[in-house]
């Protein structure tokens, strides 16, 4: 089945690919005015890794947050219930995420995130320096960053599951407390497999289409690159999404699945390492699952 | 000079428990900060249902779920369309992946003898999980709409198949797992053969896990919208052909929130509710009429996260 893919996303480009050469990987422009077509994967290259970078800023902490409570700090009866609701995040469909962020989180953003940020460092941080308006890569990032909690927080907790009992029995019983067994026990023990867990958050992020497409504001060519984390921006998958009905020669289309052939490679090389990552930790543990 | 002693001794002491305080109070400060972070989780997820209840409800009603979409930002007629095209694009999609994925799960579990051949079945399923959806229904573009030459239903089901069949194999094949061997050598010993055993002994003891991993696969495939849009494109009509476009909710609410409409806004949350209930009432029905009669959260709790993972690992 993954050959049928890689065979579909591979036949749907080679137009845009004989036409572009490999030019089309380092070009910034996106113009599908028929005549003066020209497509470069650029821009929207980098728009995919900055919002997913930023929802790695703020997913990860907070699941491994989640999975460290659950797993070695509340009680079974508190830690299942949180369990089952975290894991509820993951059953709301993204559509359904799509529009709460962008009729209801965009303007918490904007108004208690964003603004503030921007008065606080606009004059001194570029980054900042842009006034927000609500739909751009900031806002996605965070968007896409409360979406793969579930994902890094359950996978996160099998892997601290995986560290043998006795190794947390030693550190308690040289008097450590919780927090330093997780810290110099736990931690270490499972740093691998937490690694796995993230970029399987990250390749979750990056292949997010539709959350995306509806608050990351939609610019297309050079202005997709996001100067500031406030700009507006667009990503491998949302400009699929946006411009795919829209292909008027079959040169756009196919230069928007040639686009969709980078983000399956990415994803791929992402998830083949993650995979790896985790399944050599939990396997070579197999004992210690209660 | 033991009275030095004493006087060092208890130095040493009140250190230590200063210095034991401190560690106790970072460890506090730690349980605090992941409470907070299981708040950051949960916070979300509130506002999220909060929100849609709040402004779907009132969209709701016979008129709503039954007709097609009146004129564009009049707010008459309702989404009956995409109710109907979900209905039967899911239950398409279940057609062929469910067969598709409960085989390949038992194939796994039973007859692969964990060989190499199911080690990299296993793992290209496992990575298949992980493909962007988008990605799928590009695929669902090249091999039915450019070939048939118009989008359509069947190019929707197959790539909303392509995205269940990872999640059915997984469930599948930790539940059958999961099957204690007496019960098999209990066939055995008997005389029945392999596959039997497997259809019949096996399967049927490890109906309920399967059951769930189905529905959830479901309810998975009912709330995607990106390989929709390449697929079945989107229609304010009923069903009429298996050669032109349909509609269904995810894509109805996307168009309806990109209208500049309040009207159509308010539509796209009743229909936001809609699929919510839908997705809910599946998985929350068939739990309590076919599976367990006692509500295991745990259980649920295991499966839904390998849902979670997603569908990962």
């Amino acid at each position: 089945m993954l050959a049928l893919v890689a065979f579909s996303v591979a036949d749907g480009s080679a137009e845009a690919f004989s036409i572009e050469g490999l030019k089309f990987f380092g070009k910034t422009d996106w113009n599908p005015v028929e005549g003066r077509e020209s497509y470069g994967a650029l821009p929207y290259v980098i728009g995919t890794l900055v919002s997913s970078g930023i929802a790695m800023v703020i997913g990860v902490p907070i699941s491994l947050g989640i999975a460290i409570f659950i797993s070695e700090i509340a009680s079974k009866r508190i830690g299942t219930p949180i369990a089952f609701v975290v894991e509820i995040l993951a059953a709301v469909p993204s559509i359904i995420y799509g529009l709460w962020a962008l009729f209801v989180f965009r303007n918490i953003s904007r108004d208690f995130i964003e603004r503030p940020l921007y008065e606080a460092f606009g004059g001194a941080i570029p980054f900042f320096a842009k006034t927000p308006f609500g739909l751009d890569v900031f806002t996605a990032g965070i968007v896409l960053g409360i979406m793969i909690i579930p994902i890094i927080s359950s996978i996160s907790r099998e892997i601290i599951k995986a560290v043998p009992r006795s190794q947390r029995e030693a550190a308690y019983s040289l008097g450590a407390t919780r927090w330093e067994t997780v810290r110099s026990v736990v931690i270490p023990y499972a740093k691998s497999g937490l690694l796995g867990a993230s970029i399987l958050g990250l390749g979750r992020a990056m292949g997010e289409t539709i959350v995306v497409m509806m608050i990351i504001g939609n610019t297309t060519g050079l202005a997709a690159i996001p100067t500031t984390l406030f700009s507006s921006s667009q990503t491998l998958s949302s400009v699929i999404a946006n411009e795919f009905n829209e292909a008027a020669t079959t040169f756009h289309s196919s230069a928007l699945i040639a686009l969709g052939g980078i983000l399956f490679l990415l994803t791929i090389a992402i998830n083949i390492g993650a995979q790896v990552l985790v399944s050599r930790m939990v396997k070579t543990n197999p004992g210690a699952r209660e | 000079m033991s009275r030095m002693k004493h006087k060092h001794r208890d130095e040493i002491q009140k250190a230590m428990q200063r210095h034991e305080s401190r560690r106790l109070l970072t460890d506090k400060i730690i349980t605090g900060v992941t409470i907070a972070c299981v708040v950051a989780a949960i916070i979300p997820l509130g506002s999220i249902l909060f929100e849609v209840i709040k402004n779907g409800a009132g969209a709701i009603n016979a008129e709503f779920l039954t007709q097609p979409q009146g004129a564009i930002g009049e707010g008459t007629g309702g989404v009956g369309p995409a109710i109907q095209g979900t209905v039967l694009i899911v239950a398409l999609a279940s057609l062929i992946g469910v067969p598709i994925g409960v085989l390949a799960g038992i194939y796994l579990s039973e007859f692969g003898n964990n060989g190499r051949f199911s080690y990299f079945v296993r793992f290209f399923n496992n990575v298949m999980t992980g493909l962007p959806s988008i990605v799928i229904g590009i695929v669902g573009y090249i091999v039915l709409v450019l070939t048939i030459g118009s989008f359509n239903i069947m190019a929707g089901a197959v790539a909303l198949s392509i995205i269940m069949i990872p999640i059915v194999v997984g469930v599948t094949e930790e539940t059958i797992k999961l099957v204690p061997n007496s019960i098999r050598e209990a066939g055995y010993s008997l005389g029945i053969p392999k596959w039997k055993i497997t259809m019949f002994i096996t399967l049927r003891s490890a109906k309920n896990g399967v059951l769930t991993g189905i529905v959830l696969a479901i309810s998975r495939i009912a709330g995607e919208t990106a390989p929709l849009i390449l697929t079945i494109l989107g229609t304010s009509l009923f069903f009429n052909s298996f050669l032109g476009p349909v509609d269904a909710l995810p894509l109805r609410i996307l168009r309806l929130a990109t209208q500049p409409y309040p009207s159509a806004h308010s539509f796209g949350w009743g229909a936001a509710l809609i699929l919510i209930i839908l997705v809910m009432t599946l998985s929350i029905a068939l739990r309590f009429l076919v599976l367990e009669r006692r509500f295991r959260l745990s259980h649920i709790s295991r499966v839904l996260r390998r849902n979670a993972n997603e569908t990962t690992s």
